[in-house]
């Protein structure tokens, strides 16, 4: 069991959460991740540890509400326990002194992208950041990436605030303004990973990808987690989660991600039916 | 899950005179006792155990079909030596309580060995009636006097020596690490079990299916382990929250690797990665570990097929193909490369799976899946196969027969074609040395390993192997350790 100490709401739907982890706070490193599970009947979810504290014992995760796990997990507070947290689990990321290196996070892909930025500011890397959102509003942790960045650009989709259109035209302004980089970091929806990677590949940047792929045990058990990079197939829980985004099959994982559509809709229509009943009953 | 060894203890008013008149009728030709069980149209729809196991009065009669033979050859035939005879006669005395502790002086976990060992290629094998007739059904007594000491609630703590002040960390809770803690606890050793998994088992609790071994009897039997004393640490997975060395470090006297064979392989074929396409180990771990035959009031999902195919010819592929006929597929069908002959499931699986309907295709094998637009697998190109010479395994290689080629549909397709040693603790303890295939080496007789104070022992080191075997060589890594503990001051 582990407690929850401290919850914020980024954004609508984007939450984070202080978890009590003091084993997995000292050993965690950027990159990693954790399988949570809430409850007895749970299923067990990968999220990126966004941050960590080793001395007080405390890990931070940032999740987006898109389904019945991550609604319920928003419903917990302050003092509620998860049943199961395990971690840190996957690679860490590869951190070395690139010189420039630019981190991409899109939309709740800040929140990984944040930990990676940081230990590369740590290791004496200029740190160009770019984030990006669809609107002002569900722009997420600004300030973190400011202060782990040594320039932060900002886009958001609806022009609300920053550029008006997405962080790859972002990249592409700073590529075709002649700044010199020398690694390129991107953690967001697939597509944009994708769409940054076309752009890269073109002008020869490598270019490190975090992927997310459906998990189970994230030991390398299941292969649930297969992803196909430069042909070969891979386990993203143990191999990964991170790979060299110009050998990434991201159609594969586009698809793969989509399995359970179905079932999802249908976990989701159960959770609401219960809580309906729940709320008539306590009407009664 | 299953209600039926209850059911049948509920009704336990022994009539001692009753129960003691076969023995009486002497050893006039008894025949084997046949194990009731659900009949094959019931049991695909649901997820309870097959086979309800003997009643009293049944067990006493089986019981008295053995002849008590001066030099039991059954005996040798136990990879654990349990003294078979002796609790044989227990039962046919009435003795159950009596029986089981017998069998626990050589076997912690009796009540999941009488359910899934091979006793055809074991005790039974050799058992001396066999040799004119059929073998005493000695794993199906095994279990009944488990089952009893269980239901009765007479389940005893065993003795426990004073404490050593030497402490032990198990990493895995299959049943090698199970058979190790509890063999040390008892020994007076301070024992902690770190398993990666939510659950405590191993393969016990995330692949073979609850229609064959009820989660319930694999917690009962961890509990018996928890009484001892020994700790379990789930959610811990050694190589990323604490490596060999930090335990070494952190005041353990000795480590014990116990983690399985839990790395499944692929074909390797084109198509592998569509939607639809599973490991056994997925596929068995969402519906036995996740619950998902319990779907949505247990959240992890599960492919709802209906034309289903399994790939491979072991008890892996028999649990996934009536995993799959459970979950409501309509056709399910095994696709073996070999012939019925040199499938590796007990027969008593290949039988069930027969009952139940599910298709044999032998002598097949996939050359490639088929997906659509989704990127669903929708089928697979097959290949025939006719048997060649033996292979270094001294079975017939299957060949392919050229042009022989057909397509077969299928929404699902499980590969259950054998699993690796997970390089996950090798890779991150250094000087510990494995095989080629990444097995951990380990000493036959004393399941030492290349490293200092580390021990091994089960799939990881056997390969794929069974549930008796590993459980031997965790009392044989005991052994080692108890007394590597005592001699060192
Ligand atoms: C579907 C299926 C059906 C089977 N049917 C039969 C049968 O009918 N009869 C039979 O005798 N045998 C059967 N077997 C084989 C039998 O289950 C295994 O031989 C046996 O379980 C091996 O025991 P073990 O203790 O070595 O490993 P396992 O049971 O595999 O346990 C290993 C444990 O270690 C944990 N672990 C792994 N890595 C780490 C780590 N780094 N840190 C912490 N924990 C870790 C794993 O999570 C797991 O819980 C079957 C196997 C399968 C998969
Ligand atoms: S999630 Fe199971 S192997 Fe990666």
């Amino acid at each position: 069991m582990n407690e929850i100490l401290r919850k914020r709401v980024l954004a609508e739907g984007v939450v984070e959460f202080d978890i009590d982890a003091p084993l997995v706070a000292r050993k965690r490193k950027a990159g990693q991740f954790i399988v949570l599970r809430i409850n007895e009947q749970g299923e067990r979810i990968p999220l990126t540890i966004a941050d960590a504290w080793p001395r007080k014992g405390i890990i931070r995760i940032v999740f987006q509400v898109v389904g019945k796990t991550t609604e319920h997990l928003a419903t917990l507070g302050e003092g509620d326990s998860l049943q199961d947290v395990v971690g840190p689990l996957g690679k860490p990321t590869h951190i070395e002194r690139f010189g420039t290196v630019v981190c991409i996070g899109g939309g709740i892909g800040i929140a990984p992208i944040y930990p990676i930025a940081k230990a590369l500011k740590g290791a004496r890397n200029g740190v160009i950041s770019i984030i990006g959102a669809r609107t002002k509003e569900l722009l997420i942790m600004e300030k973190e990436m400011a202060r782990t960045s040594h320039q932060l650009l900002i886009s958001t989709d609806d022009g609300s605030y920053g550029h008006h259109g997405f962080v790859t035209d972002v990249l592409k302004n700073l590529i075709d303004s002649g700044t010199s980089i020398d690694q390129v970091f991107a953690v967001g929806p697939v597509i944009m990973m994708k769409m940054i990677c076309k752009l890269t590949r073109t002008h020869d940047l490598p270019t490190i990808v975090s992927l997310n792929p459906i998990m189970v045990d994230a030991t390398g058990m299941c292969g649930a987690c297969r992803v196909e990079v430069g042909g070969e197939t891979k386990f993203a829980c143990v191999d990964g989660p991170e790979f060299d985004g110009h050998r990434v099959n991201f159609d594969g994982l586009i698809k793969r991600q989509r399995m359970y559509l179905d079932q999802e809709k249908v976990s989701w229509e159960a959770y609401h039916k219960g809580k309906q009943e729940e709320h008539s009953r306590l009407g009664e | 899950m299953s209600e039926s060894p209850n059911a049948i203890f509920s009704s336990l008013e022994i009539n001692v005179d009753r129960l003691m008149e076969p023995l009486k009728k002497k050893k006039e030709k008894i025949p084997r006792q046949r194990i009731p069980g659900q009949n094959p149209e019931d049991r695909i729809h649901n997820f309870n155990e097959v086979p309800y196991g003997f009643t009293p009065e049944v067990a006493i009669l089986e019981a008295t079909r053995c002849i008590m033979c001066k030099k039991p050859k059954c005996v040798d035939g136990c990879p654990v030596e349990i003294d078979i005879p002796a609790f044989i006669k227990l039962i046919q005395e009435g003795d159950f309580l009596g029986a089981a502790r017998k069998i626990k002086e050589d076997n912690a976990l009796p009540a999941i060995c009488g359910r899934v060992c091979p006793q055809e290629d074991q005790c039974e094998l050799v058992c001396v009636l066999g040799i004119k007739g059929e073998p005493v059904a000695i794993g199906a007594l095994e279990r009944f006097a488990a089952d009893y000491e269980r239901n009765t609630g007479r389940v005893e703590v065993p003795e426990i020596a004073p404490p050593t002040g030497k402490r032990v960390a198990v990493v895995g809770s299959g049943p090698a690490g199970l058979t190790v803690a509890g063999e040390l606890a008892k020994k007076g050793h301070q024992v902690t079990i770190f398993e990666a998994l939510h659950k405590t088992g191993g393969v016990l609790v995330y692949g073979i299916p609850e229609f064959r071994l009820p989660k319930s009897i694999v917690q009962a039997e961890v509990d018996y382990v928890k009484s001892m004393g020994v700790q379990i640490k789930t959610n811990a997975v050694i190589g990323k929250i604490q490596t060999v060395n930090d335990l070494l470090k952190n005041g353990y006297h000795a480590v014990f690797l116990g983690t399985g064979a839990g790395l499944p392989y692929f074909m390797n074929i084109p198509g592998e990665n569509l939607n639809g396409v599973y490991s056994a180990n997925e596929y068995l771990t969402r519906s036995n570990l996740m619950k998902a035959y319990l779907f949505p009031q247990y959240d992890t999902p599960i492919a709802r097929s209906r034309r289903v195919a399994v790939i491979g010819g072991g008890n892996v592929a028999m649990d996934s193909a009536r995993t799959a006929l459970r979950l409501g597929a309509e056709e399910v069908q095994i696709v073996y490369r070999r012939s019925r002959k040199e499938m590796p499931a007990r027969i008593e699986e290949i039988e069930r799976a027969e009952e139940e309907g599910i298709i044999f295709n032998l002598l097949t094998n996939p050359k490639r899946m088929l997906g659509n637009e989704e990127g669903w697998v929708t089928g697979m190109e097959c290949l025939k196969m006719e048997l060649g010479e033996p292979d270094s395994s001294g079975r017939r290689r299957p060949v392919p027969i050229p042009g022989s080629e057909f397509m077969m549909e299928a929404d699902t397709v499980v590969v259950a074609i054998g699993n690796g040693p997970n390089p996950l603790v090798p890779n991150t303890t250094p000087g510990l040395k494995t095989s080629k295939w990444g097995n951990i080496l380990a000493d036959q007789d004393t399941a030492r390993t290349s490293k200092r104070r580390v021990w091994a022992g089960g799939d990881i080191v056997l390969g794929a192997a069974t549930v008796i075997l590993a459980m031997g060589e965790g009392k044989k890594a005991a052994r080692s350790i108890h007394a590597y503990l005592m001699g060192k001051k």
